[in-house]
């Protein structure tokens, strides 16, 4: 079965050139121009069940907005998406917790954002902070915490409101070692049974460890989609051969 | 979308946004949510005071509870409507981030403000009761504030999903409610208004709220079937329209915030 199915997805995002306000345009020819940029153009992707699938690419590549479509927070502008199950997203960083309440007051209002009952989150709640080592931090407001405290919080509630799909916007970056190692566990424990994971990285080795199957993104097309290995070595030899692009060691 | 999330999930989103708009609203206070009892008894006491000493109204009899009866239903009426049509702005973090159903939101909004309606309202009633006395039409006025909330959640739908792609909006919302404010019978009563002009005030849901609860209260008469015909009316048509623009512009909010 598919988890994700997406069909030819474009997404056009109209960007205002000038901002004008109105009351100066009055009685002149409108200088405001409104021009479409194309973040996704034509991407089709199917994932299986149980798949665990790396998003890599330049910035402006338009993973995010690919996550956030599939996600269901961005409404693509034509083709289609499927979507079989939970979702479970951690899209940029925070997952939307508000500042000025404390970490268990976020905790059971995202829970139940992402579709979780009362009585799942007061079940779930001692492991949600468990596993976000945030114990002696959660009866305080959010914006005590450091990012990294954040990031930590948004993961474990990300992981246990049980998503049958895992979408995941370079949630590794941040956390020490120590948390990045338990995610990765987390994760591919979660993917062994039968989850789905959907995954954007800059760390190459990271995609290697946690994902058999690597789709490059390039300026909103799918640029190569395979096997990890062959996929992020065409994508760093294309990173290096572009001039002035060069990575530091090079240098 | 978590379109396949049941009435009780809904439910229980709701529960939690205006719950954090509570704690958010009072966090760091002493007083908290004391703060919805003080105003309204503040205002009571300055009321009295001005329009029982200062100017007393010779035609009318306790005209500051006729005052308040206009006072507090306007007031929830300004503060949830201006409240609702910032939440969705207001809230980018959480659509940008989290799937859920987005029509949530102004009404969270529009539901807290409820709260402090309600607690503003018993303390009124207690007001009526002790100088006017209690009358078996009260039994409308639950009926009555709930399409007045109906008519308020429709409103905010429309402008909150406006606002986010003109935010220009607010302000306008802002201009209509002090304009509204003397166009709606707060200090004045329909029944000042020249007769001809009476059926456009009662399309007003506000100033039908307004003209109901001082039948009910001040003179112990049963609502007319017309004012509450046209109350319901409007405020279901504005929910209808509301919901309507909200669903078909919700899709790109993501895009504009």
């Amino acid at each position: 079965m598919k988890a994700i199915d997406l069909q030819q997805v474009s997404k056009r995002f109209l960007i205002h050139k000038t901002r004008e306000f109105a009351v100066r345009r009055l009685g002149r020819k409108s200088s405001h121009t409104v021009e479409p940029f194309w973040a996704l153009r034509d991407v089709s992707i199917q994932v299986e069940s149980g798949e665990k699938v790396a998003l890599i690419g330049g910035n402006g590549a338009g993973k995010s907005t690919l996550l956030g479509i599939v996600a269901g927070v961005i409404t693509e502008t034509s083709g289609k998406v499927f979507r079989n199950g939970r979702i479970g997203a951690l899209l940029e960083l925070g997952t939307g917790f508000h500042p000025d309440l404390t970490g268990r007051e976020n905790i059971h209002l995202n829970a139940s954002l992402l579709g979780f009952r009362r009585t799942d989150v007061e079940r779930e709640l001692d492991s949600i902070v468990d596993f976000a080592e945030l114990k002696e931090f959660v009866d305080e407001p959010v914006r005590t915490y450091s990012s990294g405290m954040m990031a930590r919080l948004g993961f474990s509630v990300a992981i246990h409101v049980d998503p049958d799909i895992l979408i995941m916007d370079e949630v590794l970056a941040v956390g020490d070692r120590g948390f990045q190692a338990k995610c990765q566990e987390k994760i591919s424990d979660l993917t062994g049974r039968g989850k789905t994971l959907l995954f954007v990285s800059h760390q190459m080795p990271a995609v290697l460890a946690m994902c058999p199957r690597t789709v490059w993104l390039d300026k909103g097309r799918v640029r190569m989609d395979g096997p990890s290995q062959k996929v992020v070595t065409a994508y760093e030899a294309a990173v290096t051969s572009l001039p002035g692009k060069t990575p530091l060691k090079a240098r | 979308m978590s379109t396949a999330a049941s009435f009780h999930d809904h439910l229980y989103i709701l529960r939690n946004l205006v719950a954090k708009d509570f704690k958010v609203r009072y966090r760091n206070m002493s007083l908290g949510i004391l703060w919805s009892l003080v105003n309204p008894l503040v205002m009571m006491g300055v009321l009295s005071f001005v329009f029982t000493v200062l100017f007393p109204s010779l035609e009318r009899r306790h005209y500051p509870l006729f005052v308040l009866l206009g006072l507090v239903p306007y007031n929830f009426f300004s503060l949830s409507w201006l409240a609702g049509t910032g939440s969705v702005a207001a809230n980018a973090n959480l659509i940008k981030r989290v799937p859920f159903w987005r029509e949530l939101l102004p009404v969270s909004v529009v539901l807290g403000n409820v709260l402090h309606y309600v607690i503003q309202m018993v303390l009124l009633l207690v007001a009526v009761f002790w100088f006017v006395g209690f009358n078996l039409q009260w039994v409308w006025i639950p009926g009555i504030i709930a399409l007045q909330v109906v008519f308020v959640c429709g409103l905010s739908l429309l402008t909150s999903s406006l606002d986010v792609y003109h935010r220009d909006v607010r302000y306008v919302v802002e201009s209509a409610t002090l304009v509204m404010f003397w166009l709606c019978p707060v200090f004045y009563g329909v029944d000042q208004i020249q007769e001809d002009l009476v059926w456009i005030y009662t399309l007003n849901p506000i100033s039908a709220v307004i003209y109901l609860l001082r039948q009910i209260c001040l003179r112990a008469l049963p609502p007319p079937a017309t004012t509450m015909l046209k109350l319901a009316g409007v405020s279901l048509g504005t929910l209808f329209v509301g919901a309507w623009v909200y669903r078909r512009l919700k899709k790109d909010f993501a895009d504009y915030l």
